[in-house]
């Protein structure tokens, strides 16, 4: 369960976020799209707890814990291995020390990534340091995913499994957010779909029976206009 | 009356009241009797210490101010202060060694409250070229009330240190346990020289808090920036 | 408090092994410290002053240098692949992150003096044998102190310009109490004289190491979080 309620966020005089509110609840995915600077990565980081908005409040149930984040960046350590780096970061998330092992395991089974397991990340392709930040974020079973960009710097092949494999989350009931500047990238994931343009929510409604060039449609007039 | 007109205006009081009383103190106040002319500077330069320390006091309190508040206000007076009082500590620093060379022979020495001001000079130096390496006003303002709290923190320690040297300078004059050991027209000379400073103390910072508040205005969105 | 603790050790361990794993960083820092060791030998008139006395001035002044080196490098760890965001989306407390860090820091910086030590001895054959534990008690009180203020402001400065520059101009008034202190009872230390000759200055060096570690525990928060 996530809920947004009246975020506003300003830097200096640039508004990142004006009045935005929202309610997801299990299963349910919503698609931001929006233009560079729309304010997409600030709507992310305070859901996440990253920014402490000025006015309103972010609720996810279960807190930080329950949060998988995946941002611009990796979050990974490029000296460690990708399994250190899982172990430390299930640690962190306060996953029991004999839960780590085994949770790593089939986190990276998931992820096609057991053979690589050993390797240190700074050595992995961009794809695969992808999908080991993907496998990070899974590490503590959480609840909500939050993804930023989650397709950017991946081929072809590459975006369509981590489609299929967000689509999977979904289906799991896990609440999932996912802000991208690309439409076409995640429409089809989407049950609900918001716009955001100068830090406001254009448009936040469910997908329903609209196919992606309805919502491509949609978004281009949504951003354009005015 | 805008900010920066009352700003100009008390501190234009200041200087007239200056000029006062450094009338009342070559003319009307008696001359020291072993240190001769050299100890009129004295009405200079304890009062400009006094207000380089009111300015680092203000600047701690106002960083605590900010961190619990988050008020731009404080941060805004802080870098105000800090400016005024690099600006004050300069005079200190100045007319020290001015008096020193007739009467300890020397221009410089390691002395303890003549370290400290040097100390407190190069925490403003810090803490303003802190402020220009940020350009983001709401983590510029966070960093430098953590810096002003530090250093407000430091400064005894300073002094302890260096105290636990021997010491050269004349003992504290005013602020003594025992009864003050000026002679009446000296120390009148000198209570109204404080009172002078902390006014051009006063003037000087509403004049750069107005600076900052018009740089704002003008869309640079730089708060407090030097 | 465990839990604190526990969550400081998992950061802890994570930089240990970075730092062991690369050793570039470590092994940088040892040889910078032989040769200011170096560097002092031919900056001196052999003739002139006899090496115990300014054998204190030689070592703390290395090792105020070797700190500053190694401090630099504490957060700029955390900006690969931009780990610190991942550090603070997780439950991680703020005051575990510092003592993590801090720990990490101390670790680092021992090592360099472990080594400085006995290079420091051979060279300048200074008679420590005596009086070697209290000595590194001294260095213990005084290398806290170090570290507590210099993970809390390069916490800051990485995200600053000149970030390298930055560092020593903010830290090096920061560093003078437990420089004065550190000196001070290793003349006596070497010169033989009783520990009751220095209760004032550890008790500066240890006063120094409470407020700043309680001071940094609660300030750091500021410097990450927005």
């Amino acid at each position: 369960m996530l809920q947004a309620e009246g975020l506003r966020h300003t830097f200096g005089r640039v508004v990142a976020l004006d009045g935005v509110s929202f309610s997801l609840r299990p299963g349910q995915t919503l698609a931001v799209f929006g233009p560079n600077g729309a304010g997409k990565t600030t709507l992310l980081k305070v859901l996440a707890g990253l920014i402490r908005p000025q006015a309103g409040a972010a609720h996810v149930s279960g807190g930080r814990r329950a949060i998988g984040w995946i941002g611009h960046q990796s979050n990974l350590y490029g000296h460690l291995s990708v399994r250190e780096n899982l172990d430390f970061w299930a640690a962190l998330y306060g996953v029991p020390a004999a839960r780590r092992g085994p949770r790593a395991a089939e986190v990276l089974g998931r992820l096609g990534m057991t053979d690589r397991a050993e390797q240190p990340v700074w050595s992995l392709s961009r794809g695969l340091v992808q999908r080991a930040a993907i496998a990070k974020a899974l590490i503590h079973d959480p609840s909500v995913l939050l993804l930023d960009e989650p397709f950017t710097g991946l081929d072809f092949a590459a975006a369509a499994e981590l489609r299929a494999l967000l689509g999977e989350l979904r289906g799991e009931g896990r609440v999932l957010v996912l802000a991208t500047h690309n439409v076409d990238e995640g429409v089809e994931l989407a049950t609900d779909v918001a716009f955001q343009r100068r830090g406001r929510f254009v448009h936040c409604a469910p997908r329903g029976e609209r196919d992606a060039a309805q919502i491509v449609e949609a978004y281009r007039r949504a951003v354009t206009d005015g | 009356m805008s900010l920066a007109q009352r700003g100009r205006r008390i501190t234009l009081v200041g200087l007239v009241l200056l000029a006062g009383v450094y009338v009342r103190a070559l003319a009307y106040t008696p001359m020291e009797r072993f240190q001769g002319p050299a100890q009129k500077i004295f009405y200079l330069h304890v009062p400009a210490a006094w207000s380089a320390m009111l300015a680092m006091g203000l600047v701690g309190l106002s960083s605590v101010l900010y961190l619990l508040l988050r008020d731009a206000r404080f941060d805004r007076f802080a870098a105000a202060s800090a400016e005024v009082g690099t600006t004050f500590s300069l005079v200190m620093l100045t007319t020290g060694p001015i008096w020193a060379k007739p009467i300890w022979g020397t221009w410089w020495t390691w002395d303890a409250r003549l370290t400290l001001t040097l100390f407190l000079f190069f925490l403003f130096l810090g803490y303003l070229l802190l402020r220009s390496a940020v350009a983001e006003p709401g983590l510029r303002a966070r960093y430098s009330a953590v810096l002003g709290i530090c250093g407000l923190v430091l400064l005894p320690f300073i002094h302890l240190s260096v105290y636990l040297f021997r010491t050269l300078h004349p003992q504290p004059i005013v602020l003594k346990p025992s009864s003050p050991s000026l002679p009446g027209d000296m120390l009148i000379t000198l209570l109204l020289s404080f009172a002078v400073f902390t006014v051009l103390y006063v003037g000087f910072v509403t004049q750069r808090y107005a600076l900052s508040l018009e740089r704002e205005a003008q869309g640079s969105g730089d708060v407090g920036r030097a | 408090m465990g839990d604190l603790l526990a969550q400081a050790w998992i950061v802890a361990r994570k930089d240990l092994v970075l730092e062991f794993r690369t050793r570039t960083a470590l092994l940088s820092a040892v040889v910078f410290t032989a040769l200011v060791l170096t560097v002092f030998n031919f900056g001196r008139d052999p003739t002139a002053v006899a090496t115990i006395d300014l054998a204190p001035s030689i070592l703390w002044v290395t090792f105020t240098f070797a700190a500053m080196l190694a401090l630099n490098r504490a957060f700029q760890l955390e900006l690969e692949n931009g780990a610190l965001e991942g550090l603070l989306a997780s439950p991680l407390s703020r005051v575990s992150l510092y003592w993590g860090k801090g720990v990490a820091n101390l670790a680092f910086v021992a090592v360099v003096e472990a080594v400085g030590l006995p290079l420091f001895v051979l060279f300048f054959d200074v008679p420590v044998g005596s009086v070697l534990l209290p000595l590194i008690g001294v260095i213990a009180l005084a290398t806290v102190g170090f570290v507590a203020v210099g993970t809390l402001f390069s916490a800051m400065v990485i995200r600053t310009r000149f970030a390298e520059l930055m560092l020593p101009v903010l830290l090096l008034p920061f560093l003078i109490p437990p420089l004065v202190g550190a000196v001070q009872v290793t003349a006596r230390l070497l010169a033989s004289r009783p520990l009751s000759e220095s209760v004032g200055y550890l008790k500066l060096l240890a006063a120094y190491d409470i407020v700043f570690v309680s001071l940094a525990s609660v300030l750091f928060r500021f410097t990450v979080d927005e």
